[in-house]
């Protein structure tokens, strides 16, 4: 892109004339004036506002913000909460959940996703017609999906019902009421939501590798099984990888669906860091120790997120 | 690329190895395809059946007399917290907000994809990931500033109304939406049009700059033009992620009249007063759902094309 860099140079040839320097040089920072109020706002409301918000972790506010640091005491309460396993603690409660939601989505999402694709991709009449029937749900709102689910799940009406009708009056089914058992429910239901998107991502993939390679290894006698475990799945690898940072963070930013589907669960207990970090600041009034969860969840994503996104921008420095 | 596809095996009798390979196959894909479908449908399904149907019947039985009763009351009369006129306020509160806040983030990320791929300056990586990884954070770490912020912002309004006679907008729930939507999905339309002109020819601008074309000519004459699709991908985008949000939406609009679609339903869904209307639950909830599902079966090409590109980036 040096190119660029260069051409723009073309310009100061002009500065020879005093009235059109202003002009050139007008021309030239504008650029920089056209992507300067973005820059400014990024910087401002979300590392200026991330800085904030660690701010207030690190002081005592309860309903309303106060600005007096008290050292890290929100994040002391929430290091003891994690080990308040009985009865469990909301934190201790969120972040299990977290753990459970976040293994279960990714891996089945990518899993399904996966499957579907490899079986999508042998040459099927009406293709056109199923993919976008295993990716419309992605189109929905978490709100829309979590209304629907919760209906389809509810012991007294849904699933349970409707197979009792049919005569399986021994079918149980009743985990979106259960403590236990409400976090699987938010994985069927986000699963659902994902994994058309995350087959799409894999047929593109397949659709991308090159025919000969297979080709060759076939003549050389593989099997199908063989071919997929040796030759496909690992040149899906940067498919893998997309898809995996994609699910995580949808994962840890997992707030609607759990609201929708559950309201929160029997007692809380389908509460995932999210809705944590909202009930904590804005109905529990301990406006420090929600904050100190978004700034855990943030570090979490970070985590994921800079290794990837540094790669990504390293690879190609055209 | 398809494998099971190509008969390498001999066929064994009367039934081959491969038609075996083709039912199992196509069976698995209908049983996935009646799992997508099955919420939507029930969710169909019962938005048009009677109460009375809904209790007695099955949940899977198509409704023995169809009704428009419960869409006609999600929309007109159904209770959202207190207020009990239906869903059509909010569906327009969206709207309202939808509208302005994709308009502005595309043209801005169109502006912010030019500069970044064609205007390149010291540092422009830096810049761009910056706000790349914007796209990323958990909005929870913003939520509270953001707050604080708006709140100050509507004291300043009030203020404002009370000297001038007019707020310009300060302390309205749905400019307040507006600007927080424009403000974090600047990152992702900035993502797309960088990509998109990334792969646009150099050398035509270079041509057009040697002609004496300004920057905005050279945008307005050059990339506008040849930018269609990136457009269509970047409005599709951002129009089912702003509708669908929900965070910022009860976070800053959460109750009176100001509330998007997907808090309105959430409180229509969550409404314990009286006996569970769920035929006109689930007709809200299609409502809610139309406008998307209305973009995906129009442009879903585009919709997987930006839901691919906000998940590859180059």
């Amino acid at each position: 892109m040096t190119t660029v860099t260069t051409q723009i140079k073309l310009t100061p040839e002009h500065s020879a004339r005093p009235g059109a320097s202003m002009r050139s040089r007008l021309q030239d920072a504008l650029p920089k004036i056209v992507l300067a109020p973005s820059f400014a706002i990024t910087i401002v409301f979300v590392y200026g506002f991330i800085l904030w918000t660690v701010y207030l972790s690190f002081t005592n506010s309860k309903t309303f913000p106060s600005y007096a640091l008290t050292g890290p005491r929100a994040y002391q309460r929430l290091w003891r909460w994690t080990f308040e396993s009985d009865p469990p603690s909301s934190w201790y409660t969120s972040i299990t959940n977290m753990g459970i939601f976040g293994f279960l989505y990714i891996f089945i999402c990518l899993a399904l996703g996966l499957f579907l694709a490899i079986l999508l991709d042998q040459k099927i009449r009406g293709e056109g017609v199923l993919r976008p029937i295993y990716l419309y749900p992605m189109a929905l709102s978490f709100i829309v999906t979590g209304v629907a689910w919760k209906w389809f799940l509810d012991p007294g009406l849904g699933l349970e019902q409707t197979l009792h009708q049919w005569g399986w009056t021994s079918f149980h089914f009743d985990w979106i009421k259960n403590k236990d058992f409400v976090i699987y429910t938010v994985v069927i239901a986000g699963v659902w939501q994902a994994s058309g998107f995350i087959m799409a991502m894999f047929l593109a993939g397949l659709r991308g590798i090159d025919g000969e390679i297979m080709k060759a290894a076939q003549i050389d006698g593989a099997t199908t099984f063989q071919l997929y475990r040796r030759i496909v799945i690992p040149l899906l690898r940067p498919v893998f990888l997309s898809a995996f940072i994609v699910l995580a963070h949808l994962a840890i930013k997992s707030y609607d669906l759990v609201v929708a589907l559950t309201s929160g669960g029997p007692g809380g207990s389908a509460w995932l860091p999210s809705n944590f970090m909202y009930e904590y600041t804005f109905k529990r009034n301990e406006m420090a120790v929600g904050s100190a969860s978004a700034v855990i969840m943030l570090m979490t994503i970070t985590a994921i997120i800079v290794p990837y996104l540094y790669s990504e921008l390293r690879e190609k420095p055209r | 690329m398809s494998v099971i596809a190509t008969p390498a095996r001999q066929s064994t009798g009367g039934i081959s190895a491969r038609t075996v390979n083709r039912i199992l196959i196509y069976s698995l894909l209908a049983l996935f395809a009646l799992f997508y479908l099955m919420p939507l449908f029930v969710m169909l399904v019962t938005s048009f059946k009677t109460m009375d149907e809904i209790q007695s019947g099955n949940m899977l039985a198509l409704p023995q007399a169809p009704t428009f009763e419960p869409w006609l009351k999600a929309w007109g009369e159904t209770c959202v917290g207190l207020t009990c006129a239906g869903i059509k306020g909010y569906f327009w509160n969206s709207i309202k907000m939808v509208v302005p806040a994709v308009l502005i983030s595309t043209l801005l990320g169109a502006l912010n994809g030019y500069v970044l791929t064609k205007w390149r300056f010291r540092g422009h990586t830096l810049v761009f990931g910056l706000m790349l990884f914007a796209c990323f954070i958990p909005f929870q770490s913003v939520l509270l500033p953001m707050a604080t912020i708006l709140g100050s912002l509507g004291r300043f309004g009030v203020t404002l109304r009370n000297a001038t006679g007019f707020s310009f907008g300060l302390g309205n729930p749905t400019v307040n939406l507006v600007f927080v939507h424009v403000v974090y999905g600047l990152g992702f339309t900035t993502l797309f049009f960088r990509n998109y002109y990334e792969a646009f020819p150099t050398e035509l601008v270079k041509a057009a700059q040697v002609d004496g074309a300004s920057f905005f000519q050279i945008f307005r004459r050059i990339m506008l033009p040849n930018s269609m699709p990136i457009f269509v991908v970047t409005v599709i985008y951002q129009f089912t992620n702003i509708w669908n949000d929900f965070l910022f939406a009860s976070a800053y609009a959460g109750t009176g009249d100001a509330m998007p679609m997907t808090v309105a339903l959430n409180n229509v869904v969550n409404t314990s007063t009286g006996v569970v209307e769920y035929n006109v639950n689930m007709a809200a909830a299609m409502i809610a759902a139309l406008p998307t599902l209305l973009v995906y079966v129009v442009a879903g090409r585009y919709f997987v094309r930006g839901l691919m590109a906000g998940a590859v980036k180059g």
